[in-house]
C-alpha cells in the first residue's frame, strides 16, 4: 500500500510534543508513543517495550532512538528494531506532519487494534 | 508456549557462566529462579586474593551486578540456602520457607573449606580462606595487626599468606609436605618459591604439623602449637588446606554421591531431571577445584538444558598463582619416571627456572618459574599432543627462539596459530577474540573482556589479550587511553568537565559540536551526564535541558516496573506531623493509591500512582504544606536524624535541628548521584551516619563529620573528615565538600567511588585545612542554589510540562463514536 491510499487521522498539533520528545496516543490497540527528533521528523511506536512492558514514551530520545526508561533496550524509531545487543521489536504506526498537524496511518491503527 | 522452569542451586561462577551460555542460545527458554546461600550477586571468586591484598575492590570483581538479573529476568533469592528438594513434586524450598517447583534443576553448591579436626579449630579468630566474608574477616583482623598463622602452602594458603602480609600482618605459613604447593610445582620450584616468601618477610615451615589451636581464655585463639611442641604466637589462623565438595545436600535427597555429587558426561545426576556442576561434584572420579574445568561444564549444561547432547569429557588443568610479583605456571604432570625425558633451565641470577616433562616426543608437564609468558604455548602443545622432536633442542627457551631471531613479545603472540588458547578460564581461542576486535571493532580491553570473556575471570592473561590487540589493530590501539564516557566520544568523563569549564561551553550542541560527538543527538548515557555537568557549572547561564534528564527527574517522580509512579513528599529530618499524616491518608484514600511505605530515609512513599494523576495529588499534598522530597533526583535526598538532645537521654547535641538544618540549606541541589546524609545525636548512632555518602556523628565537644559511606551495592563504613565545634562549622564543612563533589563528580559516580578516585587525604585537605577552598566552595554552593531551590512539584501544579502528563489524543472507538 503507498502513502496516498491510507486514511490518516490527525492527533492534535506538532508543537504539543516538545523536541526529543514524545506524547502518548491512547487507541484501541493500546498505547501508541509518538515521537518528535530534534529535526521535528514524527515517529510512533508501540508504547511498551517488548522486554518487559517499560513505556518507550518515557525514555531519553536521541538522534531517532529512543532508550526505554526501566532497562535501557534502545529502539530505532524508524523500524521499530532494537539496536545493540538486545533483540526484539516494538510495532510501528506510519505518521506523518502536514500543515503542522500530526497525522497516524488510520489503517495501521485498525490493523493492529483486530 | 509456556517457558520451562530452571532452579539453580547455587550462584557462584560455574552457574553464573552457564546462565550467560544459557541466554546466549535462547534468552527464552526458561524461566530461571536463583537460590543463593550468600547474601550477594555473583561475583568472581578467583579475584579474592587481589581484594585482600587491597589491590582490588569488591565492586572490581563483581560479574552480574543486580541490573544483570533484572535485564535477564532472573529471580535471584540471598540469603536463600536450600534445605529441601523434593524429587517427586519436583520442588525446592529454602530455609526461610521459599518454595520453587522446578522442570530442569541444576546444583552448583561449589565446596566448603576443609576443616582440619584439631582442638581449637571452633575458636574465635580461626577463619577459612573461601568466599568474601571470610576476606572481610581477615582485613578486619588486619587492621589489628599482630601475627597472622596460616595452615596450607598450597595455591589458597599462599595468596592468602601474601594478601595478609600486604595488609601489614606478620605471618607464618605451616605447610605439612617438605616443599610449597608440591601438587603442582616439583621440589626445585618450590624451593625458589619458599624463597622468594621468604624474602618478603614470610616465615614459611614446611614439614610442620599442627597439633593444637591455643585458647587465650576468653575463647579466642592466642597461638599454634606443633607437634614438635613449638609454639607460634598467632592472632587469627587460617585454614587453607584444601576443599572438599560440597554434596551433603544432594545426597541426603537420594542422588548418588561419592566424594562428589556424580555425573555422567552429559552433567546429569542420578536423575536426569537434575543437572550437577563446578566444586560439588565427581565426574570420571574427578572433583576440580580449578575454574577452566568448571566453565567447560557450563557450556555443556548450557547446550543439554536446550535438548541438545554435548558431552564433557574431563579437563586438563594449568595453574597460575596470583601474587603479585610472583610469575608461576604449571601444568600437566610432571612426576618423574623411567619412560619421562625432561628439559631443564636454571637461571639463578634471573631467578628463572623452567622444566619441561615430554614422554614419546610430546611434552605432558610444564613447570615455569619467574618467567611465564611461553606457559600458553608449552600449554597449547600439551593439549594437542603436538610432536616436538624437530625444535627439542631450543624448545625450553621458547616460542620466540623457534627459528630465527628472538621476537618481540607482540610478534609471539601473532605468531601463535588460531586456536591457541589465549584465557584458560574460559577456553577462549586467539582466533575468537581476533574475530571479535575485527568484526565489532573492539578497541579497548573491557570491550573485550564484554564480547569474548578472555581475561575476564583471574586476569592473568591481561598481558596477552592486550598484546593480540596490538597485533590486530596495530597504532589504533592505545592501551593508555581512558574509558570513554560513552559510544559518542572517545574522551573521559574528566576531560569533558574540563573542557566544558576552559572552553566555557554552555549548551549541550554547544559540547558536542566542540568536542567532536561522533553522533548526532548523544545517547542515553552522555546526555543526562552532560546536562548535569551544565547544571553543575554554569547555575546562572545554562537552561536545564528536561529532554536529557531521565523520566524520573523529568516528571518529579519514580516510575515503576508497571509504568506507575511514585511519591515521597519531603518530611524534613525525618519529622512530622498529625496534619501531615492526615493529608498523605486523605490523598492516599482520594486516588486510590495501593501502597504506602516507609522509606529508610525515614519517609513515606505512596506507590503505584498513575501518571495523569500525579498533579492532583501534588495539588493536595501541597496544601498541607509539603514540597517534593526529591526521592528521584540525582541530588540531595535525605538527611536522616535520630532525636538527640531533644528526646534521648544519650544525645549530646540537636542532631534532629542540625539535620533539619543541613536539609533546608541543601535541597534542591543536584549532585553527580544521589546524595543521602545523616545526624546522629550521639555514637550509638542511630540515624546510622557512618554508611551515609555524608554523616554526622554528635559528640560532646563537637560535631564529627564523616564521608564516602555505602550501604547498597557495595557497603562500606564512612572515613572520618573532621571534627568541628559549632553547628554552623559543620553546615559550612558538609556544604563545602558537597561542592567538591558536585565540581569534580563523574556522572552516576556516588560520593565513595570519587573519594576514593581522589584520594581521602586530599578531600581533607582541602575542605578541613584549608580555610579559604572551603569557604570558596560553600559560596558556590550558596549561588547555585539561588536557581536550584524552587519546588518542582509546585510548579507543575501550577502548569509546567502539562504535557507530561497528558495523553496527546485518545482514539477509543467508544469515544469516537
Amino acid at each position: 500500500m503507498n502513502a496516498e491510499t491510507r486514511n490518516w487521522v490527525a492527533i492534535g498539533d506538532l508543537n504539543d510534543i516538545p523536541r526529543e520528545g514524545a506524547r502518548v496516543v491512547k487507541t484501541d490497540a493500546g498505547c501508541i508513543a509518538v515521537f518528535r527528533t530534534v529535526d521535528d521528523e514524527v515517529y510512533a511506536i508501540d508504547d511498551r517495550c517488548p522486554h518487559k512492558g517499560g513505556p518507550l514514551s518515557q525514555g531519553i530520545v536521541h538522534g531517532s532512538s529512543v532508550t526505554c526508561p526501566l532497562h535501557n533496550w534502545v529502539f530505532d524509531l524508524a523500524t521499530g528494531l532494537a539496536k545493540g545487543a538486545d533483540e526484539g521489536s516494538v510495532a510501528v504506526t506510519a505518521a506523518k506532519v502536514e500543515d503542522g498537524q500530526v497525522l497516524l496511518a488510520a489503517d495501521d491503527l485498525a490493523r493492529r487494534a483486530r | 508456549m509456556e517457558k520451562k522452569k530452571l532452579v539453580v542451586v547455587g550462584n557462584g561462577m560455574a552457574p553464573g557462566r552457564m546462565l550467560e551460555f544459557l541466554f546466549d542460545k535462547d534468552p527464552d527458554a526458561y524461566d530461571v529462579t536463583i537460590f543463593n546461600a550468600e547474601p550477594r550477586v555473583n561475583y568472581n571468586r578467583l579475584m579474592l586474593s587481589p581484594v585482600l591484598s587491597g589491590e582490588k575492590t569488591y565492586e572490581d570483581i563483581i560479574t552480574h551486578g543486580d541490573d544483570w538479573y533484572a535485564q535477564n529476568g532472573v529471580t535471584l533469592h540471598k540469603s536463600a540456602r536450600i534445605s529441601e528438594i523434593d524429587r517427586d513434586a519436583k520442588s525446592v524450598t529454602s530455609e526461610n520457607g521459599i518454595t520453587e517447583t522446578y522442570d530442569q534443576l541444576v546444583i552448583a553448591t561449589g565446596s566448603n573449606p576443609f576443616i582440619i579436626p584439631l582442638p581449637g579449630k571452633d575458636l574465635d579468630g580461626v577463619l577459612t580462606y573461601r568466599d568474601l566474608d571470610d576476606v572481610d574477616k581477615m582485613l578486619d583482623a588486619a587492621k589489628r595487626g599482630g601475627r597472622a598463622v596460616v595452615i596450607g602452602g598450597g595455591l589458597l594458603g599462599l595468596e592468602a599468606a601474601a594478601g595478609l602480609k600486604m595488609q601489614g600482618m606478620d605471618v607464618t605459613v605451616l605447610h605439612l609436605m617438605p616443599t610449597l604447593m608440591e601438587r603442582q610445582l616439583d621440589p626445585a620450584a618450590g624451593f625458589l618459591l619458599e624463597e622468594e616468601f621468604k624474602s618478603r618477610g614470610i616465615d614459611v615451615l614446611t614439614k610442620a604439623n599442627s597439633h593444637e589451636i591455643v585458647d587465650d581464655g576468653t575463647g579466642r585463639v592466642k597461638a599454634i602449637r606443633l607437634d614438635d611442641g613449638t609454639e607460634i604466637d598467632a592472632s587469627i589462623v587460617v585454614m587453607a588446606v584444601g576443599i572438599r565438595p560440597s554434596a551433603d545436600l544432594a545426597k541426603s535427597f537420594g542422588l548418588d554421591v561419592n566424594r562428589g555429587i556424580l555425573v555422567s558426561d552429559d552433567m546429569r545426576t542420578s536423575d536426569k531431571d537434575i543437572f550437577a556442576l563446578g566444586e560439588c561434584v565427581e565426574h570420571r572420579g574427578m572433583c576440580y577445584g580449578l575454574v577452566a574445568p568448571l566453565y567447560e561444564m557450563a557450556e555443556v549444561i548450557a547446550d543439554n538444558l536446550l535438548e541438545g547432547a554435548s558431552e564433557y569429557t574431563g579437563s586438563v588443568t594449568a595453574t597460575k598463582l596470583k601474587v603479585t610479583g610472583v610469575d608461576l605456571y604449571s601444568a600437566g604432570d610432571f612426576a618423574e619416571g623411567d619412560d619421562r625425558e625432561e628439559i631443564v633451565l636454571r637461571d639463578a641470577s634471573a631467578g628463572v627456572y623452567k622444566r619441561l616433562v615430554l614422554k614419546d616426543n610430546k611434552i605432558i608437564g610444564a613447570v615455569l618459574y619467574g618467567e611465564t609468558a611461553d606457559g600458553p604455548w608449552f600449554f597449547d602443545m600439551l593439549k594437542k599432543g603436538t610432536d616436538v622432536s624437530e625444535m627439542r633442542e631450543t624448545l625450553i627457551f621458547g616460542q620466540a627462539y623457534q627459528g630465527g631471531a628472538p621476537l618481540d613479545p607482540t610478534a609471539a603472540v601473532a605468531a601463535l596459530p588460531d586456536d591457541a588458547e589465549i584465557c584458560g578460564c574460559n577456553g577462549v581461542c586467539k582466533e575468537t577474540i581476533v574475530t571479535a576486535i575485527k568484526d565489532k571493532g573492539l578497541s579497548s580491553l573491557d570491550d573485550v573482556r564484554a564480547h569474548t570473556k578472555a581475561s575476564a575471570s583471574c586476569g592473568t592473561c591481561t598481558g596477552l589479550v592486550e598484546q593480540l590487540m596490538q597485533s590486530t589493530l596495530g597504532d589504533a590501539y592505545n592501551p593508555a587511553a581512558v574509558t570513554p564516557m560513552c559510544g559518542c566520544t572517545d574522551l573521559g568523563h574528566d576531560e569533558v568537565r574540563r573542557l566544558i569549564k576552559s572552553k566555557q561551553l554552555k549548551t549541550i550542541p554547544a559540547v558536542m559540536q566542540e568536542l567532536e560527538w561522533k553522533t548526532s543527538g548523544g545517547c542515553a548515557k552522555c546526555r543526562p551526564a552532560l546536562n548535569y555537568y551544565l547544571v553543575s557549572d554554569w547555575p546562572d547561564e545554562y537552561a536545564d535541558d528536561y529532554q536529557s534528564r531521565f523520566i524520573n527527574e523529568r516528571v518529579h517522580a519514580n516510575i515503576q516496573k508497571d509504568g506507575t509512579y511514585s511519591v515521597v513528599p519531603r518530611m524534613w529530618g525525618g519529622m512530622t506531623s498529625s496534619k501531615e499524616l492526615r493529608a498523605i491518608a486523605d490523598v492516599v484514600d482520594k486516588y486510590d493509591i495501593p501502597a504506602v511505605k516507609c522509606t529508610g530515609g525515614q519517609r513515606i512513599d505512596m506507590l503505584g500512582i498513575k501518571k495523569e494523576d500525579l498533579p492532583s495529588v501534588w495539588e493536595d499534598l501541597g496544601k498541607a504544606g509539603f514540597v517534593s522530597g526529591q526521592a528521584y533526583a540525582k541530588g540531595l535526598r535525605t538527611v536522616k536524624t535520630c532525636v538527640g538532645s531533644d528526646w534521648c537521654r544519650f544525645g549530646t547535641q540537636d542532631s534532629t535541628g542540625l539535620g533539619i538544618k543541613i536539609e533546608k540549606f541543601m535541597w534542591g541541589s543536584w549532585t553527580p548521584a544521589k546524595l543521602k546524609l545523616a545526624v546522629s545525636g550521639c555514637p550509638r548512632n542511630c540515624a546510622e551516619a557512618t554508611c551515609k555518602d555524608i554523616g554526622i556523628i554528635c559528640v560532646d565537644s563537637g560535631y564529627e563529620i564523616h564521608f564516602a559511606g555505602a550501604a547498597g551495592l557495595d557497603i562500606k563504613g564512612t572515613e572520618v573528615l573532621g571534627l568541628v565545634k559549632t553547628e554552623e562549622e559543620a553546615l559550612e564543612h558538609v556544604v563545602a565538600l558537597t561542592q567538591m563533589y558536585r565540581e569534580q563528580g563523574h556522572y552516576l559516580e556516588r560520593i565513595y567511588k570519587w573519594a576514593k578516585r581522589i584520594g581521602y587525604d586530599e578531600i581533607r585537605a582541602q575542605i578541613m585545612d584549608d580555610a579559604e577552598k572551603r569557604k570558596a566552595y560553600f559560596d558556590r554552593f550558596v549561588f547555585s542554589q539561588k536557581f536550584a531551590q524552587v519546588d518542582p512539584w509546585s510548579e507543575r501544579v501550577s502548569g509546567k510540562d502539562k504535557h507530561e502528563f497528558k495523553p496527546m489524543a485518545t482514539l477509543l472507538s467508544e469515544a469516537a463514536e
